[in-house]
């Protein structure tokens, strides 16, 4: 209740409702992760169920269209599968992608990036000098390469099983050194501060200092990185996907689902592409405009003109 | 001056150099077409040696960055000493393992300079002042922790009420007063107060130093205040160190530092005392401006300033002499007789 009452006297609070923007991207963000995870519920077909798809419905363009069967909203693809359907699948697939990889990047990073901000020296040289290695390698270029290995090692059949926390495995590897240098150099700033000192005059051991002072105090700027971060794991997933090194075709991501639509889009089946890559250009663009309200809150300091 | 009582804290020839060389490649420089590895250290604290009594309230009086603060963190651990011993009650702690310090630390309290900065903008003031007893007193249930808060809050000047709030949502004075309430959680015995005035405004200022002082008589507290402020110096103290450069001029009673000041910096400095009232401000002036501590100057470190320096000042150090009036200090001029 107490908990209630402060977020509604909150400065977020107030400018929220003041940012049609925000207001904007946080309305069409929650309808589609709505949409999304309750796509179980709303989809009008199931993509996953094979039985229930039928090859003589393939590449059925929307209802608007000559041809179209109704009860295919958005048409189909070239397997005869709901695009509607698909799509909603895909996006639950991506955002769960997309947040599981952010997470793992977040705790990697911010457990290394407290160790080697605090202790500094050696630790720090010698961790920041990783994150500097790993950066210099795209995540592409690190996802292309373990999944070609995973694949040859133990077979398609496994991947298609494993992919999602595969794919969130390599996005989070390939990531945390954004999160381990953007929470070093919080805590270098931090650590000065004589709070800190006044924990240590205390006795308190190092750990709980850099976990229940120092991190505390740093969380802004993660929560800013966060929204950034989620949006572009999606986007490496659905790059990876287009690669055809993501999810596989009968568990599409939207970036898979753009990708098999590629095949099609000079054939005139344009929507097979086209629909999943507006609903990737959404959720990424609100994602980042909501971040960049976050940013704005977070940081009052910083004016726009 | 109070009854003189045990020895609390000895040092013994303190030092504390700070590395500034940076990384290995900052480091290689070339002499003479050589390669060589250069250090670049910074003597903060070059060779203390001072003992602090239980019930006094000892003053470090120098102009920034002659090293007063570090001093009083590595006292406190806070900075490991490059050599020396530092003793708190007959025991050496600069070695101890973090581990062997923790009965100390419940000793020996710190109160910082910015009552701002020096308090967790995300705790409240209940969970700041409650950490140092669930800490050191792992033992006490949730009611007499809250118990103890409350009554050193009430101590301290700020209404118990409070305690749920952020610091962002008091004053300066109120934070300082909370700061000093931290130190106070622990009940320990040794308390250093590093500049714990110096941010806040003139009338809060006197409030807090009744405040330290009151706690002083009510919890029998041995103080070392680090401070610039001489007036501020000369109203608390009951002995008083000078400071110039990392090194210690004078240690004196504060009546015989006032009326008769014996280190020519120490003369230099009192002179510079405003005064109400007098038209004729005349104190000394001192040539030039403070060495650099990467190269301190050979022999007196004030040699460079002082105006009766001779030959000696400038090649051997003076070491902490006790003159005739009980004052202790380092000058080849007093021990001579010269000035």
């Amino acid at each position: 209740m107490r908990l209630w009452k402060k977020f509604k006297n909150s400065y977020a609070l107030y400018s929220f409702l003041r940012d049609p923007v925000a207001m904007g991207s946080f309305i069409i963000l929650s309808v589609l992760a709505l949409s999304a995870f309750g796509a179980p519920i709303i989809a009008p077909h199931n993509p996953y169920d094979t039985t229930t798809i039928n090859i003589m419905d393939a590449e059925l363009p929307p209802v608007w269209q000559e041809d179209a069967d109704p009860s295919f909203l958005l048409g189909t693809d070239a397997q005869g599968r709901d695009m509607l359907s698909t799509m909603l699948y895909g996006m639950r697939v991506s955002l769960v992608i997309g947040i599981g990889a952010t997470m793992l990047q977040a705790i990697i990073g911010i457990i290394l990036g407290l160790i080697s901000g605090y202790r500094g020296g050696k630790i720090d040289s010698f961790l920041m000098r990783m994150a500097d290695v790993q950066l210099s390698f795209s995540t592409l270029m690190v996802a292309i390469f373990l999944s070609a290995i995973f694949q040859a090692l133990f077979g398609v059949a496994a991947f298609e099983r494993l992919a999602i926390p595969f794919l969130v495995l390599v996005i989070g590897i390939a990531e945390w050194p954004q999160y381990a240098r953007t929470v070093r150099a919080s805590v270098l700033a931090e650590k000065k501060k004589e709070y800190v000192e006044a924990a240590r005059v205390i006795g308190l051991p190092s750990r709980r200092i850099m976990w229940r002072h120092i991190l505390p105090n740093t969380l802004s700027p993660i929560l800013v990185l966060s929204t950034v971060q989620v949006a572009h794991a999606i986007l490496s997933e659905a790059a990876l996907s287009f690669l055809g090194l993501g999810m596989p075709i009968t568990k599409p991501s939207l970036g898979s689902l753009i990708n098999s639509g590629f095949d099609y889009i000079f054939s005139g089946s344009w929507w097979i592409t086209l629909f999943p890559g507006f609903l990737l250009v959404l959720l990424i663009l609100v994602i980042n405009l909501l971040g960049d309200f976050v940013q704005d809150v977070l940081n009052p300091k910083l004016y726009k003109g | 001056m109070t009854t003189m009582n045990k020895l609390l804290v000895r040092l013994h020839n303190v030092v504390k150099h700070f590395d500034i060389s940076g990384g290995f490649l900052d480091r290689i420089s070339f002499t003479q077409g050589r390669p060589c590895l250069r250090s670049t250290t910074v003597k903060a604290i070059n060779s203390v040696s001072l003992d602090i009594f239980q019930g006094e309230i000892l003053s470090i009086v120098g102009e920034s960055g002659c090293g007063k603060s570090t001093l009083g963190r590595t006292i406190l651990g806070l900075y490991p000493p490059t050599s020396g011993e530092i003793y708190f009650q007959d025991t050496r702690v600069d070695n101890l393992s973090s581990d062997a310090w923790l009965p100390f630390r419940r000793q020996m309290q710190m109160v910082f300079q910015d009552p701002y900065a020096s308090l967790n903008p995300r705790m409240t003031v209940r969970q700041i002042l409650e950490e140092p007893v669930r800490f050191h007193f792992p033992e006490l249930k949730t009611p007499e922790v809250r118990d103890k808060v409350s009554e050193v809050m009430l101590q301290v000047g700020v209404d118990p009420a409070w305690a749920g709030r952020f610091p962002h949502e008091f004053s300066g004075g109120q934070r300082q007063r909370i700061s000093i309430a931290r130190a106070l959680m622990v009940d320990p015995m040794f308390i250093v107060a590093d500049e714990p005035i110096s941010a806040l405004d003139v009338s809060i200022q006197a409030q807090i130093l009744n405040l330290i002082m009151d706690c002083q008589e009510r919890f029998g507290l041995t103080y070392m205040f680090i401070t610039h402020d001489l007036s501020v110096v000369e109203h608390i103290s009951t002995r008083v160190a000078v400071m110039y450069l990392g090194t210690l001029c004078e240690l004196a009673n504060k009546e015989q530092l006032y009326q008769e000041p014996l280190h020519p910096y120490s003369r230099a400095l009192l002179s510079a005392i405003p005064k109400l009232g007098i038209t004729n401000f005349d104190h000394i002036r001192l040539k030039g401006e403070v060495p650099t501590p990467i190269n301190l100057p050979s022999g007196c470190v004030f040699h460079t300033r002082c105006p009766y320096t001779n030959k000696r000042c400038q090649q051997e150090m003076p070491t902490l002499l006790t003159a005739s009036n009980g004052t202790m200090v380092a000058c080849h001029g007093v021990e001579e007789g010269r000035i």
